[in-house]
């Protein structure tokens, strides 16, 4: 099959890439860019743990195509923080002990930023319902809600 | 021992890698032109392949190689993550071949392609042609036992995989005793653990001929030696690896891809083939948890007093033994610590289907005994006019009880002071005062669940543990065992053991998370709720071991002798006054490089554990129930666990959130169906199956009694797996308390309940 030409920006690096039409966005970040913190659950935008942010709104990157992605800015886990630096959601995660089995938690992490961009003092409920379509089965979500309500007091902002 | 951090809020030794996306899974490893390993699923439930042809599909572009039955070896092998067994009487019974001719199932693996790329390898499985001849589906317990039902193994006389049971006392004898004689059924659904990780693996023949397997697998030492037996070739040959794994809750405790892997990567001549299951193929072509049916018959004494109790259970294993009947052995072995019978009768029988093979969930076959058994224990509290909770108080056993049949003591029970607080946290009395005589369309009540449950499985299975220790050049250790963190906190709880030993900070431990059978110790693996007590044993024996060759060898440096010293925040003091004799990385530089005495110290240990500790705990729940639609909201739940020593309470708090969100889960709506016709799952998908969601699950109380176990390497119990137990029947009960409809059946869907409601004249 023919290839397409797309531009993309990932984590603020510009790519000019001739792809598979055929290829959705999560292969392209994994298996194209190998950018494997972005995870796979079910393939059909059931889970969640494929968030990225596509021009800051949260998407399933295995139900958008890549060539969706032509001209856009992609957000993945990768640019959202470094060991060295992590972002504050990212450090409330860890700190309040949001993590267990960690396949969840970049989607997760990445829909609490869109979340805190959007609303920085979110209601409990308004947390719930922002983080709905992200699954966990470890957690019993509630360190999770607590690492999003922690990061909010402390203040969240960043610019992509 | 000043550093103290065991029973500390220690962050998890992996939390960085997972939050920042670097933590590596199955899926992450990228090796060079990596080949895609698909499989041919049965469309039938039972049914026999007649032809089966290949050559369409292996002259596809792009396709390396076509397996169906005739081209695997034709070894029958057991799959369920249990050590082996020298004594072939206890070991599993081996009821399947890598790939069938026979479809036992819907989704039963007839043939697998190998091919470039995932698109060729689908079309290619379309390509395909196989005529099958269907037979008749036996899609339930009551159709399997019954007589000339068609049989789902032709090579056993009939569809029953075991039947043992047992009896303690003679409860016939002891219901005469009895003033009163109670009767309940109970029946519990097919659920799926729902990891957010489908099963991955990858296999390739590296250059010393040795096949590699990375897999996303609880027990990679067991996987290794399945993979020999389905292969007909040498352990040793076979080398397993588990890098960072997405939740296994059970399910990966049981060898579902690696001996297939293994044979696709031989057939393409040692080439990568990767073997990656989607959410649909995961959720039937793994393992489930196991439905069960109780019928209970009990004696009670006009004062409250369980006298005997009978139980029969019908455990549907599925197309697959699987675990099989261990799961019913295990229910009905656990139960037993907690309330004082005179008599008990257990007789269970576990029964193929024509449905997907069940295997190991979480706790094990407890919850859906525990399920039973704390409704049936409220229902006879209603009828005798007793308060619930002094029912249960009554008949409790506690601390000195000793198991008739495996010798397991009791020595640390604190299920009395569990009990007392999870009522003070629901604030019991009051509520059941507000709660009378309610009338109106949403109606509130309480309920209450006890459970008590085993650490490993001492003395039905092996409970050996390995762990090794290394003190580098700068004074850091690395510790390596072969259990396995697969997200519950082993890493991080053994890291605190050793730095708790070691007189060393926790970041001086460096964990190796991955297990790779060629270099990790022997351990059996993550399941049973062992590892924080079994693996924790030999972890403890192991640091003590390198303590005490650290300061001989300090000894030996200062004349000082070593049990005049000790470590203390990473320096070697005195002990009787704490002043610094020296810093630990001088010592290891000099059994680094010391040109005379130089000699690197390790310690390599292993602990055959012949002890189990018992541990217990509480569910309250508060429900609020719409007559009119059927919707049961969980207002308030708390869990009160008697888990010995606690290692790390925010880790075990997260153990605790996670179970009972699993039993809500159980409880109100997960279930999975089969059409009762043909056997085909009808909702094999995260949409359809409601694993609960954030906004499905409320706020989680939880509390622990800290007891001290003597046997738990630091007085530590069992506590991954106990959560999950008893949320459904406190649920339940609360909701019997709310609207005086007693269920017998969960999960407790709207629709399920609605109907209830109706029979009942509610609506």
């Amino acid at each position: 099959m023919g290839k397409i030409a797309i531009k993309v920006t990932v984590n603020g690096k510009k790519y000019d890439l001739e792809i598979d039409p055929r290829l959705r966005l999560i292969d392209l970040l994994r298996d194209e860019l190998r950018l494997t913190g972005t995870k796979e659950g079910c393939g059909e935008g059931e889970c969640g743990a494929c968030t990225v942010l596509l021009n800051g709104a949260p998407v399933n990157s295995c139900l958008v195509m890549a060539f969706q992605a032509d001209g856009k800015k992609v957000l993945t886990i990768e640019g959202l923080g470094s060991e060295e630096k992590m972002h504050p959601i990212q450090e409330e995660f860890l700190k309040q002990g949001a993590v267990q089995c960690g396949y969840c938690t970049p989607g997760m992490v990445l829909s609490a930023y869109s979340l805190l961009k959007k609303n920085p003092q979110p209601a409990r409920e308004e947390i719930k319902k922002y983080l709905a379509g992200n699954l966990c089965r470890c957690t019993g979500y509630d360190k999770i809600i607590k690492a999003v309500e922690s990061a909010s007091q402390k203040g969240v902002s960043r610019d992509d | 021992m000043t550093v103290n951090v065991v029973g500390k809020r220690v962050k998890r030794v992996d939390a960085v890698a997972k939050v920042t996306g670097k933590a590596k899974y199955t899926d992450d490893f990228m090796e060079r032109d990596m080949l895609v390993g698909k499989i041919l699923r049965s469309p039938y439930a039972h049914a026999i392949v007649k032809k089966i042809d290949v050559s369409k599909a292996k002259a596809l572009p792009g396709v390396e190689a076509v397996l169906t039955y005739k081209d695997v070896p034709d070894n029958k092998y057991a799959t369920a993550g249990h050590p082996y067994s020298l004594d072939p009487k206890h070991r599993d019974r081996e009821d399947r071949t890598i790939l069938t001719k026979k479809a036992r199932f819907v989704g039963d693996e007839i043939a697998a392609v190998v091919a470039t790329d995932d698109l060729t390898a689908e079309k290619a499985l379309k390509l395909i042609d196989v005529e099958y001849e269907v037979l008749e589906p036996v899609l339930t317990p009551e159709d399997a036992l019954k007589e000339n039902a068609p049989l789902i193994h032709e090579e056993y006389d009939n569809n029953i995989i075991s039947d043992f049971g047992y009896q303690i006392g003679d409860v016939e004898e002891s219901f005469k005793e009895s003033d009163y004689i109670f009767e309940d059924e109970f029946e519990t659904s097919i659920v799926q653990h729902c990891h957010l990780e489908n099963h991955i693996s990858y296999a390739y023949v590296d250059a010393d001929d040795r096949i590699v397997i990375v897999s996303s697998t609880q027990i990679p030492h067991i996987c290794r030696r399945i993979v020999g037996q389905a292969l007909g070739i040498p352990w040793g040959r076979i080398r397993v690896i588990k890098p960072y794994i997405g939740g296994g809750f059970g399910n990966k405790q049981d060898v579902c891809l690696e001996p297939l892997n293994a044979a696709l990567t031989l057939a393409v001549g040692g080439r990568p083939v990767k073997i990656d299951l989607s959410r649909e193929e995961c959720m039937i072509a793994t393992r489930t948890r196991h439905a069960f049916k109780y019928k209970f018959k009990t004696g009670v004494s006009k004062d409250g007093k369980l006298i005997a109790t009978h139980i029969t259970a019908i455990s549907n294993n599925g197309a697959y033994a699987s675990h099989g009947h261990s799961i019913a052995m295990s229910a009905g072995t656990k139960f037993r610590p907690l309330y004082s019978f005179k008599s008990i009768k257990f007789d269970p029988v576990t029964v193929y289907t024509n449905l997907p093979a069940a295997g190991a969930m979480r706790a094990y076959g407890v919850p859906q005994i525990k399920f039973a058994l704390e409704s049936h224990m409220e229902n006879i509290a209603r009828k005798l006019n007793m308060d619930p909770i002094e029912f249960r108080r009554r008949n409790l056993l506690g601390e000195g009880y000793v198991d008739p049949l495996n010798g397991n003591k009791v020595l640390s029970c604190g299920i009395h002071e569990c009990i007392a607080k999870g009522k003070e946290l629901i604030n019991w009395d009051e509520k059941k005062e507000k709660y009378k005589n309610q009338t109106g369309i949403k109606r509130r009540g309480l309920g209450m669940a006890c459970f008590s449950y085993a650490s490993g499985t001492h003395p039905v299975g092996l409970e050996l543990a390995g762990a090794r220790i290394v003190l580098n050049q700068d004074g850091s250790v690395q510790l390596q065992i072969g259990a396995t963190e697969i997200g519950q906190g082993s890493d991080t709880v053994f890291a605190q053991m050793v730095a708790e030993v070691l007189g060393i900070p926790v970041d001086m431990v460096h964990v190796v998370s991955t297990q790779d059978t060629d270099i990790s110790p022997f351990d059996t693996g993550a399941y049973a709720s062992r590892q924080t007590y079994v693996t924790g044993m030999a972890v403890k024996k192991a640091a003590l071991e390198i303590k005490e060759k650290i300061l001989n060898f300090v000894w030996g440096m200062t004349d000082i002798p070593a049990e005049a010293l000790d470590i203390e925040d990473a320096n070697i003091v005195y002990k009787h006054s704490g002043e610094v004799v020296m810093p630990l990385s001088k010592v290891a530089m000099q059994t680094y490089y010391d040109t005379v005495f130089a000699k690197p110290i390790t310690s390599d240990t292993s602990n055959n554990a012949r002890v189990n500790a018992m541990s217990f705990g509480v569910t309250f729940a508060e429900v609020e129930v719409d007559i009119k639609t059927g919707k049961i909201e969980v207002v308030e739940i708390f869990n009160v666990h008697d888990s010995g020593k606690i290692i790390n309470p925010q880790l075990a708090e997260g153990q605790v959130h996670g179970g009972v969100s699993m039993g809500i889960g159980y409880a109100l709506s997960e279930e999975m169906l089969f059409d009762e016709k043909t056997g085909k799952p009808l909702n094999n998908n995260l949409l359809d199956y409601k694993l609960p969601t954030i906004m499905d699950t409320p706020d989680i109380g939880v509390a622990f009694v800290e007891t001290h176990d003597p046997t738990g390497p630091f007085g530590n119990k069992s506590l991954g797996e106990p959560p999950a137990i008893s949320p459904a029947p406190a649920i339940r009960n609360a909701v019997l308390d709310a609207t005086g409809v007693a269920f017998d059946r969960i999960p407790m869907t709207p629709q399920r309940v609605f109907e209830k409601f109706k029979e009942a004249k509610l609506v």
